[in-house]
């Protein structure tokens, strides 16, 4: 029988010619990254360890984006112990101040993961990565230390749900929609400890920023990692940002799938997550029209440029509803030059938007913007768990920037048709 | 190895952010961490909870972030064992790399209720409810497995591996 990607990899990478689902591999890591929230944990557990260097100063990164700029003074300290840290051991990228994103748009930006790696981060995120055709899987703080010193990782080789996505996308349904969708069908943990492996038509035809979106919720459905192959939308997105050299695994066409799902996606309308699980989807007409405080376009999740650039095509020559606060913060410096020199930042601005330097924001509740008790947010981001972004008796509602966008326009959540 | 406390009550998907606010997430120090455990979700866990209490949790515990301050805070915070019908993936590796112990039996994350007396042999995967008497079996935990959460943790363990003693 044939191997999946994420089979072939993780064979690759273990130095076995085959391995099978609940095989338990030592593999190595080609690239391994903590950021302000995991990093201090993480640092002092390496410290604890006892070994003297990392296992390889250009493959540890270390990124500040969770509380960046420093929010107070103990996010400052956080920060601090990560940049003496990178001095010390001499690392080739740690990322702060102008330079730094949230590092699941940065990390891809700079060409540090690519197609073919393993790739192990201190965020439960980490599997965005997997949209280059790369297995990319969260950690904790200890498992990334172990990562740091000794440049390996054990692993049980996930099963593979293969979903493939037939059809074609109506407009204003996006790769985020397509998540919502699937992790409403399949639950909060209907891929649990598993890999989703997104296929399909629709995939082919989705351009890569709206690939990050999706494999960056597999998460949300219990999924080790989210993984796609590399195509040429794959390659020209690459070809653009970095020269590394990258190698392509593909699923066998026998591959030993757990289960395969179709997903027809004619007749699919944008869908919103309503609170608090990412799984409680519904299409956004359903919603009912729900009163909102805040919108929050950004994330690793919907923060790049074609997202930004989504929102202010229907907010140019509109405003946000009085009393409404538009929150957009971009994913990376490289984005928010973009953003800058194309207009879209003044088109946002005029519209009322507050831009916030590149960082995860409110996403998580931890830095500019949250909410307060009683109220809502439309949040393109893929969390909206109890408290998540604020006061434990606030709700969010997840969509994608089209839908925030329209619901910004409107003070409830809507839908962008509804604005023409 | 067995663990013995009173039980607490949790449902479904109990996720990082119920588990420890990010408000908390600027802080290392586990004893700091404590404080802020369940805070949104039960804010009288922490004043009650005592050395050795057991969570009985349902399915799909500890989903969400990947901060390992979540575990931390419980473990700190005085919780032996959590018994669940179900794990989130990196909980679970972070649960036992901090020496946490997690044990999975469906039937016995249903048949604990609030303020139950309960054991847990980590050896044999015995759950035993003192307070009905009911007794259910999950998977035991492992030699290797149960080493780390003797040793306090993944880090103490290799340590104690590699310099024959802690540090």
């Amino acid at each position: 029988m044939g191997m999946t990607i994420t089979e072939k990899i993780l064979a690759d990478h273990a130095g076995v010619s085959a391995v099978r689902p609940g095989d338990l591999v030592q593999v190595r890591v080609d690239a391994a990254f903590s950021h302000d929230v995991t990093a201090p944990l993480a640092l002092e557990t390496f410290h604890r360890i006892g070994v003297p260097r990392v296992y390889d100063r250009e493959k540890v990164i270390l990124v500040a984006d969770h509380f960046v700029p420093n929010k107070d003074i103990q996010t400052a300290q956080q920060v601090k112990k990560m940049r003496e840290f990178a001095r010390e051991q001499g690392l080739l990228h740690f990322y702060e101040g102008g330079e730094t994103g949230i590092c699941h748009v940065l990390l891809p930006e700079k060409g540090l993961v690519l197609p073919g790696q393993v790739i192990i981060g201190a965020d439960s995120h980490t599997c965005t990565h997997g949209a280059l055709g790369a297995f990319s899987t969260g950690v904790g703080s200890t498992d990334l230390a172990a990562v740091m010193a000794t440049g390996e990782i054990w692993l049980k080789v996930p099963g593979t749900i293969r979903f493939e996505y037939t059809g074609t996308l109506p407009e204003w349904v996006q790769g985020k929609d397509l998540i919502l969708h699937t992790l409403g069908r399949i639950g909060v943990e209907g891929a649990l400890y598993r890999a989703m492996e997104f296929a399909g038509p629709v995939i082919t035809a989705l351009p890569m920023h709206q690939r990050f979106t999706m494999a960056n919720m597999a998460v949300e459905g219990g999924a080790k990692n989210g993984i796609m192959e590399v195509d040429g939308v794959t390659r020209a997105w690459l070809d653009e940002r970095t020269s590394g050299p990258y190698r392509v695994f593909r699923s066998d066409p026998d591959a030993g799938y757990e289960s395969v799902v179709t997903i027809p996606v004619d007749g699919l309308t944008p869908q919103v997550a309503c609170p608090s699980s990412p799984a409680n989807v519904m299409p956004v007409s359903d919603v009912g029209p729900v009163p909102i405080d805040q919108v929050f376009i950004g994330s690793c999740t919907n923060g790049w440029l074609e997202d930004l650039r989504c929102a202010a095509s229907l907010l140019e020559g509109r405003k946000a509803a009085p009393g409404l606060r538009l929150v957009v913060i971009p994913g990376s410096p490289r984005i928010y030059r973009k953003a800058l020199e194309e207009g879209i930042l003044a088109t946002l601005l005029d519209a009322g938007a507050v831009i916030g330097p590149p960082c995860c924001g409110p996403c998580l509740g931890g830095h500019m913007g949250l909410l307060a008790e009683g109220e809502r947010a439309v949040s393109t981001t893929n969390r909206n768990f109890i408290g998540r972004m604020g006061h434990p008796k606030s709700e969010v509602y997840l969509a994608n920037p089209a839908v925030a966008a329209a619901s910004a326009v409107l003070g409830r959540v809507a839908g962008p048709a509804e604005l023409f | 190895m067995t663990i013995e406390g009173n039980v607490w009550k949790f449902g479904d998907d109990v996720d990082t952010d119920l588990i420890l606010p990010a408000r908390f997430l600027n802080l290392s120090d586990p004893a700091e961490l404590a404080k802020g455990c369940f805070l949104n979700l039960r804010p009288d866990f922490i004043g009650r909870v005592q050395r050795g209490d057991v969570i009985a949790g349902g399915s799909n515990f500890g989903c969400g972030s990947s901060r390992e301050h979540a575990p931390l805070a419980i473990r700190e915070a005085g919780v032996g064992a959590i018994v669940a019908k179900s794990f989130a993936r990196i909980f679970y590796r972070n649960a036992f790399n901090i020496g946490l112990p997690l044990l999975e039996s469906e039937a016995a994350a249903e048949g604990l209720r609030e303020g139950d007396r309960v054991s847990v042999d980590l050896a044999t995967g015995v759950i035993e409810n003192k307070t009905s008497g009911k007794c259910w079996r999950a998977n035991p935990i492992p030699p290797f497995m149960r080493e780390l959460i003797q040793a306090g943790g993944l880090v103490e363990s290799i340590r104690m591996k590699t310099h024959g003693a802690r540090g």
